[in-house]
């Protein structure tokens, strides 16, 4: 059965590979930083299993990797490999290949569309194929390893060519891939130390609760802002309905509960359009897409996110009150 | 009320602010604010250790990097490039449009993994976006080339960001739905997740206006350019 465990597994491994090859290169900082990270995804299903079992050291362990991670990160300068191809090269080969090419890079979204869609209903010899839990994800690692066989199979290159050009774009985007994990990391240590609780004493502190108006602008804008600082607009939800959407709105002015929840968190989405919080969404693909600058992609989301806000505002309005 | 660990939040911001590499930065905040919210050092470890791994799905995409390495050292973006100057009558805006179209019909239906910034913006979405940008103006220079794989990456995200939310299994509306729940209203998934078609609906009207402005600005500069050289 296929686990999404094997799939940490096969990025532990490539981690490990980076780090290796960085290590054979001198590249001792990035070095360093591949084969630790690697080594807490490795570890990754033993620490879980160990904390739930009652043994908090593993976790601790892997709290003071994350530590040594952060002060490993700064020393990462820009490290640019020579490009392994001419553009002259490129440009042959593309030629040559036409449309073959993007037989492999269609693979990855269908695939996991495949497993998405069918993942559940494929059964061998009366053992499901995918375990249940993150099949989608599972799916999309499967239609990785597919991709990476069918584009060695049509470029006519081994395979291990491929990962050391994985490698490469890996050094590339750095420690800027670390970000989304830390980010849901600090979520997790804000919810224990109480930020999200302060935060909406303050707010209640400030709170007008006046009119009807107001508070609904005050319940959208706090979706917003709450969702930019935690970069996740599930983390804002509870806190914001709980202290204006349920007291104020819904039980004091009457607004219509599946209109508020619904449009509600899709103000803290706009939110998560214009946050460097929401790394995985906004820098990751500022990384990938080698942008000079980290906030390039929330620089072009700010016109739409704004315009979204303010329709989907106006039209809680027109709708929550009815 | 402790309002200590809100300090955590100020070392976020302040931070990003003066752009201090981003990982000591968030870091130090969660030690911050779990050191003022009193938590032991030990148990702090514990939980930044198990929160860390217990998200390592967020580095899945870098699984996609050896088959896009690959196919890239083999000319799939020249050939992307190539193909998009071929094609007649697709343009910036049609290519970026329909993408956002299809990008939000999948993840209305749950699909949000099919697509995204590794899986089809690097590979076959920008070097498409930057080739139809080249047949209105042959001489994009780098910022240009920035801009145009930035809109690409935002139509992904506000694709999938606005479709997710109609789809009545996912994340969202099952939060929606729970949160009442608690608190004794009983809603349908159902219920909830149509109320976001309006602004699925508003957010491909306004994306696909902003994308069509990004042509017609680069239109008005190739037609200056092209008036300079008539001259």
């Amino acid at each position: 059965m296929l686990r999404i465990e094997y799939a940490y597994w096969l990025i532990a491994a490539f981690l490990i590979y980076a780090g290796w090859r960085n290590l054979r290169d001198r590249h001792l900082w990035h070095a360093a930083f591949w084969l630790v990270l690697g080594v807490l995804f490795g570890g990754g299903d033993y620490v879980l299993a160990q904390q739930a079992a009652g043994n908090a050291l593993p976790a601790q362990l892997a709290g003071a990797a994350v530590i040594v991670l952060a002060l490993l990160a700064p020393r990462l300068g820009r490290l640019a490999h020579p490009e392994s191809s001419s553009p002259a090269q490129r440009l042959a080969s593309a030629v040559r290949l036409g449309h073959r090419l993007f037989v492999p890079a269609l693979l990855i979204p269908l695939v996991t569309l495949l497993v998405a869609l069918c993942g559940a209903y494929m059964v061998i010899d009366g053992h499901a194929v995918f375990a249940a839990p993150q099949m989608t994800l599972t799916g999309l690692a499967l239609a990785c390893v597919v991709a990476l066989f069918a584009a060695s199979r049509v470029a006519q290159v081994p395979m291990r060519e491929g990962v050391a050009e994985g490698r490469r774009l890996l050094d590339a985007i750095g420690w800027a891939a670390l970000l989304p994990l830390l980010l849901a990391a600090l979520g997790q240590v804000f919810t224990q130390s109480g930020v999200g609780a302060a935060i909406a004493g303050l707010a209640g502190m400030l709170l007008p609760t006046g009119s009807a108006l107001a508070c609904l602008l005050a319940f959208a804008l706090g979706m917003v802002l709450f969702t930019v600082i935690m970069g996740n607009a599930f983390a804002a939800f509870p806190v914001m309905m709980a202290g204006i959407g349920l007291p104020l709105l819904i039980r004091q002015y009457g607004a219509d509960p599946a209109i508020l929840g619904s449009m509600g968190m899709l103000c803290g989405y706009c939110g998560t359009l214009l946050t460097p919080m929401a790394a995985d969404f906004n820098l990751v693909p500022a990384a990938l897409l080698e942008l000079r600058s980290p906030y390039g992609v929330i620089r072009a989301q700010v016109a739409s996110a704004l315009a979204i806000l303010a329709t989907t505002i106006v039209l809680m309005w027109l709708l929550v009150f009815r | 009320m402790n309002y200590w660990p809100l300090l955590g939040v100020a070392v976020i911001v302040v931070g990003f602010a003066l752009r201090f590499n981003a990982v000591p930065v968030v870091v130090g905040a969660a030690l911050v604010s779990g050191l003022l919210a009193g938590l032991p050092l030990p148990a702090l470890l514990a939980l930044l250790g198990q929160s860390f791994v217990s998200a390592r799905m967020l580095l899945l995409f870098v699984l996609t990097l050896p088959a896009i390495g690959l196919l890239e050292r083999a000319g799939l973006r020249e050939h992307a490039q190539r193909w998009m100057a071929r094609l007649q009558g697709m343009t910036l805006a049609r290519l970026l449009i329909g993408y956002l179209l299809l990008r939000q019909l999948l993840a209305m239906l749950g699909l949000t993994g099919v697509a995204g910034p590794a899986q089809t913006v690097r590979p076959l979405l920008a070097p498409m976006a930057e080739a139809a940008a080249e047949k209105i103006l042959p001489t994009l220079d780098d910022a240009d080339r920035d801009e145009l794989r930035a809109v690409a990456a935002a139509t992904d995200n506000i694709g999938r960001f606005f479709g997710e939310d109609v789809f009545i299994a996912l994340g969202a509306v099952l939060l929606i739905q729970g949160f009442y729940a608690q608190h004794g209203i009983v809603l349908t998934p159902l219920a909830i997740a149509l109320w976001a078609l309006p602004t699925a609906i508003a957010a491909f009207v306004i994306q696909s206006v902003r994308v069509w402005l990004v042509q017609r600005r680069l239109q008005r500069r190739a037609a200056r350019v092209h008036a300079g050289e008539g001259s």
